[in-house]
């Protein structure tokens, strides 16, 4: 075996006869790219055979199934800001993406995706592992694009590139016959794309509304603010932070905006929406402008619509025209890059202090600390709480650990309770929902954030959906630190049975294998621990342990997410137990 | 029971301006069906300028909903433009063909003087059947069927409606800033916010 350092191809003068594959290598080196997660297959091989070459510039990860490829490409683009790069096969390699694609789409992330595709004269044939890829995958998708001819790939990458990472960033799928992956041509250079005349990524700033929205905040008596993935999408946690400090409101976050302003800031006020904190969710109702930041008013934020914040006037910050008024009628609508437009309105806005209004949000937090916060951290019963477990990782961390969640109540709790100090630190399935995202994603984000220590926080229902990465993270030699919050229960949907339906527990009952086995088949050290007693120093060996540790914790079976706004009701119902 | 306000549903057309990509019907169809909002006619075409589609779409919607689709089409890479208009702010047409036989209208007079009453226009004569073109609003090309069922009316077809907005001056001058790395001052994208409730533009 070949085992000497290769030296990656450089850039082929203009005029130099290459293979479709090769173009495509080079579009990748040309954008920066440095990891692919991928998985090879019969259409996709004249790819891979490039590749072979290219190892020196372009790390492969191989995964274990494409969707576990497309989740690690996700958490490597959340983790980096860069674009996560994803290759798979034709027909079942490409399906497989879909789940990924749609959970990046919701949430905004971006990826180029490259798919093999049958040779170009047999498309349509129902050819062996044929899928019409471009049709299933155009809903979930910012862009697509089938490629049959070589000449055409330095162009519609550039553009793919672009694409995905501008205005509001996204998910592009290129799919790639066999034939133009092995077709020579005359490479005439590439050329990173910038402008493409069908799109805008971001409009011209209209100074009026940013004026219209700074008087609107200076004559405010109770402003809130409310903060999403936006701010850290526009790379603006700085323009953010100043914003908040000159204007004194207090702030909260969507899940996908947690970390952008640290969780210990003094205008921090906690988490939005149906598991979100007390304070934020009845003030929201409270308020008399409401400044919305990056974010896209969601169901699980917004509860009941027609009962939300009416009394507020709604200024709205966003790159994407398409979310002003969607869901919450604007007043002021200030539509373009926050990076750009926040630094306009701090300029225009008041210096203030808003001590008694964010004295009122502290005051709320106290009667959530008493009902729910004190006993979930720091528990009195007998059994280990999921909130104990990120409190005392918290302690161990001191919040510089990138987090990353799956979906469900370990998700509500992490996202709640995680201390996170950097920006770029919290990872999670917000908009899809997607079960099985941290384990490949937690993968992905330590690609993308080498230096970081990265922590996956998963149940013992997702990580069983996709634990065959646990493959991966050994042939990669990748340091993932595994924790996994087992109450034996697929525990979210059990406490909506619970509340909603007369505890008819139909079908959550849901059995783990022994995990620190699994994983000592896969070559990964694991301890498993039930006992309070052994907690700090199970957390401290995970995370002090040189590579990946699975930890399993046996956590209390029956315990409910509170505070909690029930499904069909207005923010200001919220329930503290 | 409580009474519910009646929904304001009418005919909205949209029109949209697109880069000729293959599969971008398919992701401007996806939009409707993904919210099960059914399209009543849709017509795609080359519009005067090279290289530059124009589709026309009629639904049954509310001016909130049409709003709101108009701006998830516009979002699309490859379109550049969406407006959307009731009926009273465009003129608007259909084209319909019918087949009757020949020796019906050779031989009765009064068809023949209905179908000039109906602004119809002999497109094909054979020995066998005749083919009748007419244009029109969708009562008025209904009508003549109609009229042309008891005489043996043997084919009909209709096609999509096309759309010209009132308000408009045409799409030549927006292209031009579109094709501008660093639009003007007077970009396009402005209208939007002048107009909300309006166009949508981007």
């Amino acid at each position: 075996m070949l085992t000497q350092e290769k030296q990656a191809p450089t850039l082929p003068e203009t005029d130099t006869v290459i293979s479709g594959s090769q173009a495509l290598l080079h579009a990748l080196q040309v954008e920066g790219v440095d990891t692919i997660f991928g998985y090879p297959g019969g259409a996709i091989m004249p790819i891979y055979d490039a590749l072979y070459d290219f190892e020196g510039d372009l790390k492969h990860v191989l995964v274990r199934h494409e969707q576990g490829g497309i989740h690690a490409g996700q958490g490597y683009a959340r983790a980096s800001g860069k674009v996560g790069v994803v290759f798979a096969t034709s027909g079942p390699g490409a399906t497989n993406l879909v789940t990924g694609l749609a959970d990046a789409q919701i949430d905004s992330t971006p990826l180029v995706c490259i798919t093999g595709q049958v040779f170009a004269h047999l498309l349509g044939t129902d050819a062996f592992q044929e899928a019409d890829v471009i049709g299933i995958t155009t809903p979930v998708t910012k862009w697509n694009y089938q490629i049959t001819d070589a000449t055409e790939i330095p162009e519609v990458l550039a553009k793919a590139f672009h694409i995905a990472r501008t205005g509001r960033p996204g998910p592009v799928l290129i799919d790639i016959t066999k034939n133009a992956q092995l077709q020579k041509f005359n490479f005439q250079g590439y050329t990173p794309c910038d402008h493409i005349r069908s799109y805008r990524p971001k409009p011209i700033v209209r100074q009026e509304y940013i004026k219209q929205a700074a008087d609107l905040i200076n004559s405010a008596q109770k402003p809130f603010v409310l903060w999403g993935q936006g701010v850290m999408l526009g790379s603006a946690e700085q323009e953010f932070k100043a914003f908040l400090e000159k204007s004194g409101i207090p702030a909260a976050w969507t899940i996908m905006g947690a970390g952008a302003l640290p969780t210990d800031h003094p205008q921090n006020v906690g988490m939005l929406g149906m598991h979100g904190n007390y304070g934020p969710n009845v003030m929201t109702n409270e308020c008399d402008v409401l400044i919305a930041i990056g974010m896209r008013f969601d169901d699980r934020v917004t509860g009941r619509l027609d009962k939300y914040a009416k009394q507020a006037k709604v200024i709205h910050l966003d790159i994407d025209p398409a979310e002003i008024d969607k869901n919450v009628k604007t007043t002021v609508p200030v539509w373009g890059d926050c990076k750009e437009t926040l630094p306009l309105l701090t300029q225009l806005v008041e210096q203030k202090q808003h001590s008694e209004w964010l004295a009122k949000f502290r005051e709320f937090e106290q009667k959530e600390i008493d009902a729910v916060i004190r006993e979930e951290l720091f528990p009195t019963s007998a059994e280990m709480t999921m909130g104990e477990v990120i409190q005392q990782l918290n302690e161990l961390t001191q919040g510089e650990a990138i987090i990353v969640t799956d979906v469900g109540q370990h998700q509500m709790v992490a996202c709640r309770y995680a201390k996170l100090n950097q920006t770029r630190s919290n990872i999670t399935s917000g908009g899809l929902g997607t079960m099985g995202f941290a384990l490949p994603a937690a993968i992905g984000a330590k690609f993308g954030a080498p230096h970081r220590t990265v922590v996956a926080v998963i149940g013992d229902g997702g990580v069983q959906m996709t634990i065959q990465e646990l493959g991966t993270i050994m042939q990669s030699g990748i340091d993932v630190k595994i924790l996994i919050l087992n109450n034996q229960f697929l525990g979210m949907v059990r406490q909506w049975q619970e509340l909603f339906h007369e505890r008819r527990y139909s079908f959550v009952d849901i059995t783990s294998p022994d995990y620190v086995m699994v994983a000592q088949g896969y070559g990964i050290s694991g301890r498993k621990i039930d006992q309070r007693e052994d907690l700090t120093n199970a957390l401290q060996q995970m995370l002090a342990h040189p590579g990946s540790f699975l930890l399993e914790v046996m956590v209390t079976k029956e315990n409910n997410v509170f505070p909690m706004v029930p499904q069909g009701c207005s923010v200001s119902e919220i329930r503290l137990k | 029971m409580p009474e519910q306000a009646p929904i304001a549903r009418e005919e909205h057309n949209i029109t949209v301006y697109t880069e000729n990509h293959i599969g971008l019907l398919n992701r401007i169809a996806m939009i409707f069906s993904r919210r099960k909002i059914n399209i009543d006619s849709l017509n795609t075409s080359p519009s005067e300028i090279e290289g530059i589609h124009r589709f026309n779409i009629v639904i049954n919607e509310t001016e909130e909903v049409v709003s709101k689709i108009a701006r998830q089409i516009e979002k699309q890479v490859e379109v550049l433009k969406v407006y959307y208009n009731t009926n009273e702010d465009v003129i608007w047409q259909e084209m319909a063909l019918y087949k009757v036989p020949t020796d019906v209208i050779a031989e009765k007079v009064k068809v023949e003087r209905l179908l000039r009453e109906n602004g119809a226009r002999a497109v094909v004569i054979r020995k066998d059947y005749t083919v009748f073109e007419t244009t029109g609003h969708r009562e008025e090309t209904d009508n003549l069927i109609k009229i042309l069922q008891p005489y043996g009316l043997i084919e009909f077809v209709r096609s999509a409606r096309i759309a010209i907005i009132k308000d408009s001056d045409g799409f030549n001058r927006k292209l031009r800033e579109f094709e501008r790395t660093e639009p003007g001052h007077e970009v396009v994208e402005n209208e939007y916010l002048n107009s909300r409730e309006k166009v949508f533009t981007m």
